[in-house]
């Protein structure tokens, strides 16, 4: 008997961590989806289940004239798009080299990757901020676009390079015996068997510049080209409680998509994610 | 002539070297015309295209500057450090002359055939992939990664700050005075211990909480009898979810002293009076700590799910079989397993978190102020810097301690690094 009653008793201690968990994780954002249909610019009487629900937040994001929202998630989805695209790009090249060939320069190539993946690129913030200016880049997505592939490079390099390093090499080599050139053996062969990592390194790099508010706050300086995070900060910043209900109308807005989207490419994370850690 | 025998009785590998010092002259006295004038106008074209910029850069990188008003010094220290990677990439080129002048050489000292023109160029194919498709990649790495750190480094020996700003006051080389004065002059001293010992307190605390989070909720939602396991995962996933600067703003509102919902809703249904949450500096910790213990906890619960599902059954059913009670079962399979298996990523999160700006300046701008020291009660290094750097325009104190916290990160990382086994894999370098 006492091994079902120590069963029943763990198993409600269970459900009972779990209700609270799901209590502090939903009830923020309960509070937030709720604020957003609070009518009103403040949230002073305001409750999660508002009495006059409205859409006006929502409305107000939208006018152009009012608002730059629109522009900020414009601005975030073709910076994002853009940075991934390049990211992808110039990181199979240089992962396929380091895994492929055998080159003067690989090892320290490879040390030097190493020791830049561990150091943040927003360290160097004041030598970005600068020569941003110098470079006339200041307050352009160009300049920011860059500043992100270049640091997604070392990191997601090592990820892929160690991906790459399991693609057996005879493969490429009898079909260098067959005589394909260096560049069919690269995209006809080998980054076909590359796909999922392709996938991972493509979802960081869209992720990263996406999440980003350091560089992206430094680097843009009008208001109608700033990225979603610097935007939202700024209707905080500026006049926090006057604005907070337009402000958690923004948050949702961005807070749905992206979470559909995470959820449904979840598995690809934390496969990535955890090979990113063995790795190196 | 046999080989590995020393002496030869040409010196065409000498003769080769020494007139390869005007790099070209050396491939022609090889006989290899093409190459030869090829190298000659090469090293012509980065003469006459990087002169200028060499002569200014280096003399700037020596001086900066020396006119007010004339001379830049900040755009001087970026043409000299422009001027300095041109000077590798152009030692590179001159040594790779010099020993390839040597080598073909050799090779007509020993009576080897020299490689035709076809030859040459299949093997400048061959040997030139690698570089060639990995040069845009190093190229932007060069420039947008490297010479800010380059910049960084020299930035923290130079005295650059309000009182020192070009175009009208120019900035000058200081030595280590920056690093001393961190360390001597009360101020400095004081505000950098006390940010530090948060950082180091932040990373502990808040990464060990959201790690045990994780694992705990993870291994008690893996319990065999529990139900409804698919959607406990889908709602602990969510913090994850949900962008983090987007949850940070949101519990800033929610923290609000007038009319956030902890003081007003939650505190006050409990009949407690509002805290202090953004004003005071313990209550501004506590909540960081809990709220990147929300933000933090659920990618650790889904690598632990991932790796708890991958723990063989048997393992379990020989240890019932022994009698082992659950708690020794989780002591000596579950709890080993997990730790072995997620070790490098739990290190990452530590190093993440040490770095971690985007909820301390999202959360309360490092905020509360403290008196006697020019850092917020909450900052950590990294928002320290950046709170010198854009509002106070201690340039080069923030470059110094950039290079300070560079150090620790690097340090903790190869140290971490020198242990994952993928270091040591023979292939893998």
């Amino acid at each position: 008997m006492s091994m079902k009653r120590q069963k029943i008793i763990r198993l409600t201690l269970t459900y009972l961590v779990v209700l609270v968990m799901f209590i502090i994780i939903l009830y923020p954002l309960a509070w937030i989806i709720g604020s957003s249909f609070n009518p009103g610019q403040s949230l002073s009487g305001s409750s999660i289940i508002p009495k006059n629900a409205t859409l006006a937040h929502y409305k107000e994001l939208f006018d152009m004239e009012k608002s730059n929202y629109v522009y900020w998630y414009l601005n975030s989805l073709k910076v994002s798009i853009l940075t991934m695209i390049f990211t992808v790009i110039l990181v199979c090249l240089t992962a396929y080299s380091f895994s492929r060939y055998r080159f003067v320069g690989r090892k320290n190539g490879l040390v030097t990757f190493l020791i830049l993946q561990m150091i943040p690129n927003f360290a160097a913030l004041i030598a970005i901020y600068i020569l941003a200016t110098l470079t006339k880049l200041i307050d352009t997505h160009l300049g920011l676009i860059l500043v992100y592939v270049g640091g997604q490079i070392p990191m997601n390099t090592w990820l892929m390079k160690g991906y790459l390093d399991t693609i057996p090499k005879e493969l490429d080599e009898s079909a260098k015996i067959d005589g394909a050139g260096h560049l069919r053996i690269f995209f006809q062969i080998v980054m076909p068997l590359a796909t999922p990592i392709i996938a991972v390194v493509a979802l960081f790099a869209f992720i990263a510049p996406f999440a980003d508010f350091i560089i992206a706050s430094i680097l843009l300086r009008t208001e109608k080209n700033y990225t979603l995070a610097v935007g939202l900060y700024d209707l905080v910043a500026k006049q926090f409680g006057a604005e907070f209900t337009t402000f958690a109308a923004g948050a949702v807005l961005i807070a749905v998509p992206i979470a559909i989207l995470f959820l449904s490419f979840q598995r690809f994370f934390v496969s990535g994610l955890t090979a990113g850690g063995t790795k190196g | 002539m046999s080989k590995g025998e020393v002496s030869y009785t040409t010196s065409h590998r000498k003769k080769a070297l020494a007139l390869s010092i005007i790099p070209g002259l050396g491939q022609i006295y090889n006989k290899q015309i093409l190459k030869g004038v090829s190298f000659l106008i090469l090293s012509a074209a980065f003469i006459l295209v990087f002169k200028d910029l060499l002569n200014i850069g280096l003399w700037g990188l020596v001086t900066l500057g020396e006119i007010p008003f004339e001379d830049h010094s900040i755009f001087l220290l970026v043409y000299g450090i422009l001027a300095l990677i041109v000077v590798i990439f152009g030692l590179g080129f001159y040594l790779f002359n010099l020993r390839d002048a040597y080598k073909v050489g050799k090779k007509r000292d020993t009576h080897e055939p020299i490689s035709t023109m076809k030859e040459q160029y299949r093997n400048l194919v061959d040997n030139g992939f690698p570089y060639l498709i990995m040069s845009p990649g190093f190229l932007l790495l060069v420039f947008v990664v490297i010479f800010p750190i380059i910049f960084v480094i020299l930035l923290a020996f130079t005295n650059y700050d309000l009182y020192h700003s070009p175009p009208a006051k120019l900035v000058d080389w200081v030595g280590l005075k920056n690093f001393v004065e961190i360390f001597k002059v009360d101020m400095w001293r004081q505000t950098f211990f006390s940010v530090l010992a948060w950082t180091l307190v932040w990373t502990f605390v808040a990464t060990t909480f959201q790690v045990a989070l994780g694992i705990f909720l993870a291994i008690i939602v893996n319990q065999k009898d529990v139900k409804g396991k698919a959607i406990m995962r889908t709602v602990f996933i969510l913090p994850w979810a949900v962008p983090a600067f987007v949850s940070i703003l949101v519990f800033a509102g929610m923290f609000n002293e007038s009319f956030g919902a902890i003081n007003r809703d939650i505190l006050g249904f409990f009949g407690i009076d509002g805290l202090p949450w953004m004003t005071e500096p313990m209550f501004t910790r506590l909540a960081l700590i809990l709220i990147q213990t929300w933000l933090g906890f659920p990618f650790i619960f889904a690598m632990v799910t991932g790796v708890l599902q991958s723990i063989p059954q048997d393992l379990y059913e020989a240890a019932t079989v022994d009698g082992a009670s659950n708690l020794q079962k989780f002591k000596n399979i579950t709890l080993p397993l997990v730790l072995f298996a997620t070790a490098p990523v739990l290190i990452t999160q530590y190093t993440f978190n040490f770095n971690n700006f985007n909820i301390i300046y999202l959360f309360n701008g490092g905020g509360p102020a403290i008196s006697g020291q020019n850092a917020g009660g909450t900052d950590i290094l990294i928002s320290w810097i950046y709170r010198l750097t854009m509002t106070s325009a201690q340039y080069s104190k923030a470059a110094t301690l950039t290079m300070l916290l560079s150090i620790i990160v690097i340090t903790v990382a190869i140290w971490q690094f020198r242990r994952t086994k993928s270091f040591q894999e023979e292939d893998m370098m």
